[in-house]
């Protein structure tokens, strides 16, 4: 699991504070190595340097050593633990002149002298890699058939709403209509403007080495109607409303609302995933028709501009050249995609547990899967309808 | 005790939200070596207060003196001169959650001090023992402590540097009143070790009685009373009086009887009146 703050940036930090000067603490050793004195500050700040200084002075004398503290100035945990270590690796030392507190500190890190790993024990490479495949591989498993009983569960919620005569939350659905339709059109009408001057572009560029600039208009008119109007608008929604979703029934997950909602009786898709299933299988057809006109808009535009194509002569060439069924074929993709993005962005937020990084990883997938879904569905729909002889 | 430096100085503090004043004209003074416990009620400002001393929150006027650092104007927790002195405990703990217990404990040690990885991890040990933890959670990640290991663990952290000042939201909150009472003997015991001078945000009137010396309460905006759990008793505000001699405040009084702690009789500043 990753996490903003990991073991790898920590490691890579330069200390803030420079080892001090070498008047603050100082040690030294008589010359038979039975008397070590310790002058000075005994404190975290100059454990560093004391503990090189000690190493060094002490290289070559094992036996015990009397340690004075009568000249230290100042003591904490870290000088009193960088003394305590003297004394237990070597037995039969003692400590002469150490005031109260260097006693008392003394005493209390002897006690808590217990040693413990600092991370967990970690596997060898080969092991821990394939735990990992063989995890990931489970929890693919696990999210498919979680997902598909999702989607079980929602239709069945929808189809009690139905039947116990109470329908659904009228009201729930409309500010979901809002949040993620009306709220949206701004950005998908702008994006499918671009994608069509794009597209226009692209295509005149290429089939003008042909002298067939004039099927630009058959390339931006067909491509837009039928996939990528449809298509870029399912993307963009994936990302704006699927994390949502997931993010506010996760955050709901986290605060017990949930739970909450089980005791009082309420059922929580019933209440969370039915109105913002059914906003956005309404509202995607409709975003995506707006996308796909203000895409053919942009190419329009280009094609005056750049080809000297009128706009009257575009609109007729439009209408000669894409087929109905088109629109129809990109339009009845549309509610699918949008019960299906809504329904994967509400399956992570319930996914949530535990702490706040698992709302934010659950927001991520949701948005990952709903695209990916989204893109093999669309893949699906193409083969199934040039199978029908829709070309 | 007047002639003593204080260690936090604050001085015509005014925090607001909106129009909404948290406080106005609020006045505090944290000696060196004692623990003060901070009471009020719910939505009295306790925490902003704490989070305006240690700068993460910007106070609309006053002034505020932290180790004798002024920390308005100054961003201070970009100062590591202070930031190296002071130990936060945060409700929640905050421990990053990528690190386990022991590397959480040398995050400090790491950002100032060049040691050697071998006495870091030394030292990371006695702090996790100190803090009452066994050492099978040295290398354990937060989400897998409950919730008491977790504020041991914090506090560990929050001790890593051997601080002079350790800040303390409600340490005790959300802890059984076993564990509660062990973590008031930790920090009692700590702070005695260590000379550590304590500011303590509490709801919980046993901790009052068994470690505070001295106990500041916000009412009104304001430090309203400063002075022992003794003297706060007979201290006439109709807040301070149901807080102290309501049913859980004598309770609480009571338990304490047996001359647990220096909490009615210890060393203390005399009551001051705001």
């Amino acid at each position: 699991m990753q996490s903003a703050f990991n073991r790898e940036e920590l490691q890579d930090r330069m200390p803030l504070i420079a080892p001090p000067d070498a008047s603050a603490t100082h040690a030294s050793l008589t010359a038979d190595g039975k008397l070590l004195r310790l002058e000075g500050r005994l404190t975290i700040a100059n454990a560093a340097k004391l503990e090189v200084e000690l190493g060094s002075l002490l290289d070559g004398f094992d036996g015990p050593v009397a340690i004075d503290l009568s000249r230290v100035e100042r003591i904490d945990t870290v000088g009193a633990w960088i003394v305590h270590r003297l004394l237990r690796d070597r037995p039969g030392s003692e400590v002469k002149g150490g005031s109260p507190t260097a006693q008392k500190l003394l005493t209390e890190v002897a006690a808590a002298d217990r040693p413990c790993a600092v991370r967990p024990v970690a596997e060898p490479f080969l092991e821990r890699e394939l735990v990992r495949l063989g995890a990931y591989m489970v929890e693919f498993r696990d999210t498919l058939m979680a997902g598909l009983s999702f989607v079980g569960l929602t239709i069945i919620s929808a189809w009690q709403a139905f039947r116990s005569g109470r329908g659904v939350r009228v009201n729930a659905i409309t500010v979901q209509m809002e949040q993620v339709g009306v709220n949206a059109i701004g950005i998908i009408g702008l994006m499918s403007f671009l994608i069509g001057i794009v597209l226009a572009q692209q295509g005149a560029t290429q089939l003008k080495q042909f002298g067939a600039e004039i099927f630009v208009i058959n390339l931006v008119g067909r491509v837009t109607f039928r996939e990528l109007g449809i298509l870029l608008t399912a993307i963009m929604v994936a990302g704006r409303s699927a994390s949502a979703f997931a993010a506010q029934i996760g955050s709901m997950q986290l605060a017990e609302e949930v739970d909450a909602m089980r005791t009082i009786g309420v059922d929580p898709v019933e209440v969370l995933v039915l109105p913002r299933v059914i906003a956005l299988t309404l509202m995607l057809p409709l975003l995506a028709f707006y996308a796909s006109i203000l895409a053919v808009i942009g190419g329009g535009l280009f094609t005056w501009a750049s080809l000297d194509i009128p706009p009257a002569t575009y609109v007729q060439r439009l209408r000669e050249v894409v087929p109905m069924s088109d629109v129809w074929i990109g339009l009845s993709k549309a509610p699918v995609f949008g019960a299906i993005i809504a329904i994967i962005g509400c399956h992570q937020g319930f996914q949530v547990s535990g702490n706040a990084e698992s709302v934010g990883i659950r927001t991520t997938r949701a948005v990952v899967e709903a695209i990916f879904i989204v893109i093999v569905l669309d893949a699906f729909f193409a083969v199934f309808y040039s199978a029908l002889g829709y070309n | 005790m007047a002639e003593r430096e204080p260690i936090i100085e604050v001085r015509g503090l005014v925090n607001r939200f909106g129009k909404q004043a948290v406080h106005e004209g609020l006045d505090l003074d944290v000696y060196p070596g004692e623990i003060l416990g901070v009471v009020g009620g719910s939505g009295a400002g306790k925490s902003v207060l704490m989070r305006s001393i240690i700068g993460l929150r910007k106070p609309d006027e006053g002034s505020i003196r932290v180790l004798g650092q002024e920390v308005l104007g100054a961003d201070i927790t970009q100062d590591p001169g202070i930031t190296r002195r002071w130990g936060v405990l945060f409700q929640g703990g905050a421990l990053f959650s990528g690190l386990t217990v022991a590397e959480n404990v040398q995050v400090p040690m790491r950002e100032y001090f060049a040691l050697s990885d071998e006495l870091m991890d030394e030292i990371a040990a006695y702090k996790i023992s100190m803090v009452g933890l066994p050492p099978e959670a040295g290398p354990k990640y937060p989400s897998e402590l409950s919730g008491g290991m977790r504020k041991r663990a914090a506090l560990a952290r929050a001790l890593a540097l051997d601080p002079m000042l350790l800040f303390l939201d409600e340490p005790t909150a959300g802890l059984d009143p076993i564990a509660a009472d062990g973590f008031d003997k930790l920090i009692r015991t700590l702070a005695d070790t260590m000379q550590l001078t304590v500011f303590l945000i509490t709801h919980d009137l046993d901790t009052l009685h068994a470690i505070c010396d001295r106990v500041a309460v916000i009412a009104d905006r304001k430090i309203i009373a400063s002075g022992t759990v003794a003297e706060l008793t007979r201290f006439e505000h109709p807040w301070v009086q149901e807080y102290f001699a309501g049913p859980r405040g004598r309770a609480a009084a009571v338990a304490s009887e047996p001359g647990r702690g220096p909490g009615v009789d210890g060393p203390h500043a005399p009551l001051e009146v705001g």
